[in-house]
Formats: C-alpha cells, structure tokens, sequence
C-alpha cells in the first residue's frame, strides 16, 4: 500500500538522499570521528583516562544528580499534570502555559538566574544560609537547576494520557465499592505509572547532557561539583584531545543506555496496555 | 429491591434533561428504558446509581431513601457502555475487584469469582487480560464484575450497544437467562426496541426527558399511549387528514371514527402497522382502500416488504407480506394493486414531534 | 444540591493540590524569570541600555549571535523539511533507525556534540591539517560555531512537521501529483501551506535553541572575547568577570525570545484549534 505512494509522490530519492547526507555530514561522520579518535590510545590509555578519581567522581555526580533531579521531576511532574487535567481553571491554565519555560529558556540564562537566586545573598539563597545549606557552589545548586531542566518532561508525558483517562473506569471502582484512595492506588496509578516512568526516563537523559546551567551554578570544583561534561571540556583545554574524547565515548554510552532504557519501557508499557 | 425515582428532575446547565420524572421499578423486574437519544434515558439510570444526582427529587431503594448517598455506599452493578474493564487487571481481578475492595478473605474471593465465571460461561478465563478478550466476552466480564458483590440492584447502560448483530441477539437471549437465574431488580438503557421487548418485563419509553409509557412490552406494542410511542416502536405508515361527525378522512382513506362525533373538524394522524396493512388484487367492498403501484418488492428474513405507491395522494407505504401470501400474489413493480388497512390507530389532534 | 460525582476529590484536597502546584511553578519557574528582568533593570533603563550597547564586545556578541542563528535555522528548515518528507510519507528499511538518529542530538551533551567537531575539523582533527593548508578556518570561527549550533538543534523543526504531515495524509498531494503538478510545485502549493503554522512554530523554537546554545558553540568557539563569542558565552564570561547587571542585560534579550516562542505556541494552538489542522 505504501508502495504507490514512493509511485505516486515525487521526490523520495531526493528527500531521503538530501536527508541522508545531512545526517551523515552533520551527526555520524563527528560520531565516527570521535570514535576513531577514542580508539587512536591503546586500550591501556583509554582505561587510564576513564577510570581516573577525577574522571569517576565526575560519572558519579552526573549520575548521582540526574538520578534525584529525574525523581523529583517525577513527583512534581506527576503533581502538577493531575492538577492541571483534573482542576481545570484560568489559573492552571497559566501555569499549563508556565510548564514549557524549561524548554524555551535557554540553559545560560538558566543557570546565571539559579547561581543569582541560591547564592548565599540571593532571594532563596539567604534563607538557606541559616540552615546552613549552600545554593550555589554546591551539589545541592547541581540538582536544583537539572530540576529545572527536566520539569516539562515528565508533566508533558503524563499530561495526555490522564486526558484520555475514561472517567468511567473511576466510576466503575466507586460502583464497586472502592474509596477515593483505593481508586488512585488499585486504578489510576498502574495506569498512569507508564507515562510517569517515561517521563521520568527523558528527563534523566536530558539532565546526563546538561552542560550551560550547571556551568553557572556548580563553582566546577574537581572532585565536588564537577560533571562529567565540565571534566571534558577540562581536558580539551589542556589539549589532551584523546582523554576527553574517552570520558566523551563514556558519557555517550550512559545516554544511549538511557534511550535504550526509554524505548524498552514504552514497548513495555505498550504490550501491558494492549 | 424495587427502585423508585420520585419526582426526578435534572438540569446541565440550562438543558433540561430530566422533567418531573417518576419511575417504579417492583422487586426483581427486569425493566428496559426506552427511547431516542437525548430522551434522558441514560441520566436516568446514571441518577438511579448515584452517579449523577437530581436536582428534584428522590431515588429510593426500597424504603431507603438514598438520594444523598455516594455511589459507593449504594451497592449497585453498574455495567458501562463501553464495559470499563480495569485494562491492567486479568478477568480474575477485574471481577474480584469489588469483594477486594471489601475486604472478603482470599478463598471467599476465588470461590465467587469462579461461581461468576461459571455463571457467564467464561471459566478458564481468568488470567487474560480484557485485551485478548472479544466485545461479547468483555460484556460477560463487566457482567459478572458488577454482580460479584451481590448488589442490591443491576444497572446497565446500552449493554450490547457496542456488539455486532449477532453477537447481540445471543447476548439478549442470554441476558433474559442470567436474570431469570439471579433475580436481581434489573434496569437497562437502550434506544433498540428489540432489545427492550425481547428482554425486559416492562418497558418504559422516554422522550425528552419525560416517560410516555410504561408497562409490558405487549401492552406497549398493542397499545400505544401517543404517536410518539406509535412511532417509535413497530414500522408504521402515517396517514394525516382530519376527524369529523364520526369519520376519519386520512392520507385517502375513510373509516369510522364514533369517538369524534362534532361537526366541528380536527386534524388526525392515523397509523397502521406495516403488517397491518393487506395487498388485494381486487378492489375490496366495505373496506377502506387505497389504489397503489407496487415500486419495489425485497425480502426479508420472514416477510417481504413491498414498497406501493398511492399516486393519486402522493403516498408511499411499505407492507410487510407473509411469504405465502406473496407466492399467491405473485406481486411484481409495476401491478396495480389495492391496499386495506386490518387496523388502524387514530390520534386526533395531529402529530407534534418528529423522529 | 451540590454536584458531586465518583471521580472528584473533596474540596480541600483540591485547593491543597492547587496551591501545591501553583507554588512549585512560582519557586521553579516564575520567580527565576522575574529575576532576570528584576537584576537586568535594577540600575534603571538607561543603565541597562548602556550595558547592552555600551560594550563592544556585547555588541559584537549580538552581532555574531544574530548571523549565527539565522544559518544554522536555515540549515535546518531545508532538512527538516526533507526529512518529513521523507520519512512521513514513505515506508522504507531502516525508516525507524533514521527516526531515532535524528533524536539523537537530544539525548547527547552539546560538549559531546563540540568535541567531536573539533576532531574533525581541529588544528589536530580529521581534517585539520588540509584545512590548515587551505586557510580555511571552521573552529574558532564563525562556521565552527554555525555547524555547532545546527548539529544540536537539527531535530526541531523535523520533529514538529513529521507528525504534522503523518497525521494530515497524503490524499492532498496525491490528488494534485494527479492533477499534473511537479515535486516542487506540491511542496509549495500544497504542503507547505498545510503545515504553515507548525512550520513557523518549528522556526521559531529552532530560533530560540539556536540563540540560546552554550555547551557545543562553548568548545567550539575558543572563546574569544569580540570575536567568537555568542551571546550566551559573553554571559558566561560577564558572569565569570563578576558583571552580574551586565550579564543580566544580555540575558533579558534570551528569555525574551524565550517568552516569545511559548506565545507563538499559544497561538499556534490556538489556530490549529480554530482551523483543524
């Protein structure tokens, strides 16, 4: 059926063809590139340059921080999606349009406003400072701006698909005798915890690249504050091209885990919701 | 359980769905609300289950009135439309998912849900999932999930309205079955006349928001309260004229009428069944007649509906012929026949609504 | 008598969630967006206005930006618009691979995305040599920082018109490949004016990404004051220099924009609701 239409519409060859090479100059020829730079060390090189204390404090921030940073979008994505489809309203209707700043914001100016906000004198900042808790400069600054980061994603995953929940089904469980909480517990949530997790994956693969904000707010300090992607551009700057390269192959293989990771779980969840 | 709503009312917003309604349903009827869409039919029953509730009026179960309750608190089956059937759940948890709610001991559970299971023919069932299920295995599902905590009262919404023709006749016949066997107090919603009259002990036809007629579907079918209900159930062939001193004047037919006997003329509508309308070859003496054209001959199932043609009154009728009486005729488009009603209800006053 | 169905939440419940809500999005988002114009205009307009103009190096920054982002956008609508194409209306092996390398520039770190580049085109990289000899400059220059910044933003305008274009079907061109027109004449007579509006949507975000990119225009630039410098890295570097009024200034321009894209999306859906499409 599908063949008429490479018949019937022109310019297969040459869309696909231009495609094709764009993607080829523009994204796998740097990829390849990088490869074929990575594996110009020796194994032993690579390894060393991986497997530093600097290099392996700086996988675990980033992991560690995207991790919690992910969680807690989860919670707060989920928070904010039931309000905004369930309490429908001129003000969530606001806030809807608020959810997608993280998206249109660029990081830089992200992150100069979170580094401004939680230094020690900034409007937040100065309330932590009794608490002894640093904003800024700190891990703690790390997790608040990938919070920021990934917010959208987890509230624009869940979003449609409580839309689309059958009100019915509530009804059924009330006419069957459940309460309120046994509702959200035995039907709303197994449906809706596939579009959570989803969520929650996307935004942990987009905080593991996030690189302009946490720049702003982290004081890049090796060994405390320093992701994996400042670590990189570290060593570029003292021209140890290979090295980087080798962190860089690393940071790529944890971001493709987390596609694989994403594409598992929506097939997973396909097959268990028919 | 009889179920009673008194004096229902209910509005959205400025659409009056519900006007001064009052329904009573005796202890285990089965009971078909009936009507087109829009007639209320559904809010209705939706009220009756505390899913939706009245503005006016009370809903009684029994002598409790539970107007005020939750639905939760009210111990009903509700069958959805579309079967609502929990997608993650197996059959197993879809139909135990009431009694787990309550709390039953595990062995109690699986032993109801077997004994449901059996009752709607689906043992073996129990670890698919609805999606590996078809509509009217589905529909069996709901069914035995809303009976499994003993409700008080069942209630169904189009119930087979999302089946196909074949499906549905089964599942109406087996319907019929399951209420004989369980004798829960039953209401369904339908805009199907076959479906009301080949299941329920009574029938209750809406329109707008306001019940016509109740009764046994015979009494329905034989007697009519008004053209609406006329209309809306059997086919019928409308002929419009007027009443005077005694006759009726309609659509080219004249026959007796004593019930009007002034001098003064009204308008009528009279309608004759479509079975009760005869085909001769010759033209009848003290019969009213008509002269018609045969324009179109197509059986079906039992009968063959003939199409006629009355053209001096720019009249189109349809008359189902038994098929012997069809090989008698040997009836062909084209013939000249004569058509005679066997029956024939009047309504005076003309028709105000339209279908 | 109160309207209460099965699937509501008593009252207080709800106003709990809202206000929940509504605080998360104040502390998360709103407040950080006052920020910006609050330090931007702390000294008064004619302060931020000197700051903006006043410096040449923020001047060439703008500059740069603004020759920038209009090539790399443009770039990317040609591909888009082919990939869409491509991938939207036809069935071919291997259509879900290209699928998801073209969200690939989503999942990698923009740094990544720098480093690579400058393997390939770096005074030590692939090509480095032979562009040397050329005296042709790609990194620490403008194209360096054009391909940076439409490698990491080449999905957008793509992902907007492909589920556009999937949904709208192909009966429209097909009926007019049969009334005689041409490939280009379809494009432009037919297509193009079906997805105008996720089409212009599409520009504008990819605008806004493109203005906003740090981390691969970051590696890729060298970083030289007034001359390689986006307006994001003068921001960085006004940061670094302790500037905050002056970064701040710079930075009202980005979220701007960025205010701007969420009213083109606004609008956007509020067309596609009046028109269908």
């Amino acid at each position: 059926m599908i063949d008429t239409n490479r018949r019937v519409l022109p310019g297969f060859s040459l869309s696909l063809g231009y495609t094709l090479l764009y993607v080829g100059v523009l994204v796998l020829v740097p990829v390849a590139a990088g490869a074929l730079r990575a594996s110009a060390l020796t194994a032993a090189e690579l390894w060393a340059a991986v497997s530093t204390p600097r290099a392996i404090a700086a996988y675990g921030l980033t992991l560690g921080a995207s991790l919690v940073a992910a969680l807690i979008d989860a919670a707060l994505g989920t928070l904010l999606a039931w309000v905004l489809v369930r309490y429908r309203s001129p003000l969530t209707r606001l806030l809807d349009a608020l959810v997608d700043i993280p998206f249109a914001l660029p990081t830089a100016v992200a992150g100069l406003v979170y580094a401004d906000l939680y230094a020690d004198k900034g409007w937040f900042g100065r309330y932590l400072a009794p608490l002894g808790i640093r904003g800024a400069y700190s891990r703690l600054g790390i997790v608040l701006v990938l919070i920021f980061v990934g917010f959208p994603f987890v509230v624009r995953t869940l979003q449609p698909v409580l839309e689309d929940f059958d009100p019915a089904l509530e009804e059924a469980a009330a006419c069957l005798g459940a309460s309120r909480r046994q509702t959200l517990a035995l039907v709303l949530a197994p449906a809706l915890l596939p579009a959570i997790v989803s969520g929650f994956a996307l935004a942990f693969a987009r905080a593991l690249g996030e690189y302009g904000s946490v720049v702003f707010i982290a004081g890049n300090m090796p060994f405390r504050t320093e992701i994996a992607p400042v670590l990189i551009v570290a060593r570029l700057e003292e021209f140890k091209y290979g090295e980087a390269t080798a962190i860089a192959m690393v940071l790529v293989g944890m971001s493709l885990a987390a596609l694989v990771l994403i594409g598992l779980l929506e097939r997973w969840s396909a097959r268990r919701h028919g | 359980m009889s179920i009673s709503a008194i004096n229902i009312s209910k509005w959205f917003g400025r659409f009056l769905a519900l006007d001064n309604v009052t329904l009573e349903v005796p202890d285990g009827t089965l009971l078909a609300l009936l009507g087109p869409s829009g007639s209320g039919k559904t809010t209705l029953l939706r009220i009756l289950a505390g899913l939706e509730t009245p503005d006016i009026g009370t809903v009684r179960y029994r002598d409790e009135d539970v107007t005020a309750a939750p639905v939760r608190e009210r111990n009903v089956g509700f069958v959805f439309q579309h079967y609502a059937l929990f997608r993650h759940m197996t059959v197993f948890e879809n139909v135990a998912f009431g009694l787990r709610v309550r709390r039953w001991p595990r062995a109690r559970i699986a032993a109801r849900v077997q004994e449901l299971l059996a009752l709607v023919q689906l043992e073996g069932l129990e670890r698919a999932l609805p999606a590996q299920l078809s509509g009217g295995q589905r529909q069996r599902v709901a069914l035995a999930r809303a009976l499994a905590p003993e409700p008080r009262v069942l209630l169904l919404d189009e119930p087979f309205g999302a089946l196909d023709a074949r499906v549905r006749q089964e599942l109406r016949q087996w319907l019929r079955r399951l209420h004989d066997e369980v004798h829960v107090t039953s209401v369904f919603v339908t805009h199907d006349q076959e479906d009301a009259f080949e299941v329920a002990d009574q029938v209750a036809v809406m329109r707008e928001g306001r019940i016509e007629q109740v009764g046994p579907p015979a009494a329905i079918f034989e007697r009519p309260a008004n053209p609406f209900v006329m209309d809306f159930l059997g086919n019928v062939n409308v002929f419009h004229g007027r009443v005077e001193r005694g006759l009726a004047h309609v659509g080219g037919l004249e026959v007796a009428y004593p019930q009007y006997p002034h001098e003064q003329a009204r308008p009528a509508t009279a309608f004759v069944r479509t079975h009760e309308l005869e085909i001769l070859r010759t033209q009848p003496v003290r019969r009213a007649h008509l002269r018609a054209r045969v324009a179109h001959v197509s059986p079906a199932r039992s009968i063959v509906k003939v199409r006629v043609h009355a053209e001096e009154f720019g009249l189109w009728l349809t008359v189902d012929v038994p098929w012997e009486r069809y090989a008698e005729l040997r009836l062909q488009a084209g013939d000249l026949v004569y058509v005679s009603p066997r029956r024939l209800r009047v309504f005076v006053g003309g028709v105000d609504y339209a279908i | 008598m109160a309207e209460r169905r099965a699937h509501d939440d008593p009252p207080w419940v709800r106003s709990l969630l809202i206000a929940a809500a509504t605080a998360v999005i104040a502390v998360l988002i709103v407040v950080p967006l006052i920020d910006v114009f609050v330090g931007a205009f702390a000294g008064g307009f004619a302060a931020y206005w000197s700051r903006l103009t006043g410096s040449p190096e923020t001047l060439a920054a703008i500059r740069l930006t603004a020759v920038v982002a209009p090539l790399a956008v443009g770039l990317n609508l040609v591909f888009g618009i082919a990939a869409a194409w491509a991938i939207a209306r036809f069935r071919f092996p291997g259509r879900t691979l290209l699928g998801a390398i073209i969200d690939l520039p989503f999942a990698v770190s923009p740094v990544v995305v720098g480093l690579f580049l400058m393997l390939l085109f770096g005074r030590q990289g692939l090509f480095g040599p032979w562009l040397e000899a050329h005296g042709v400059r790609i990194v620490f220059a403008t194209p360096g920082i054009v391909l940076a910044t439409a490698f990491v933003t080449f999905p957008v305008i793509a992902r907007e018109l492909i589920p556009l274009l999937e949904a709208i079907g192909p009966e429209e061109e097909i009926a007019a490949v049969s009334l005689g027109a041409r490939g280009w004449q379809v494009l432009a007579h037919v297509t193009l004016p079906n997805v105008r509006w996720g089409l212009l949507f599409g520009v504008i975000l990819c605008t806004a990404r493109a203005m906003g990119e740090f981390g691969a225009v970051y590696v890729v630039s060298g970083r030289i004051a007034g001359k390689t410098d986006t307006i994001p890295l003068r921001i960085e570097k006004l940061f670094q220099d302790y500037d905050l009024p002056g970064a701040f200034a710079l930075a009202t321009l980005l979220a701007g924009l960025a205010l701007l894209t969420l009213l083109a999306q606004a609008v956007l859906r509020w067309k596609v609701g009046t028109e269908g499409r």
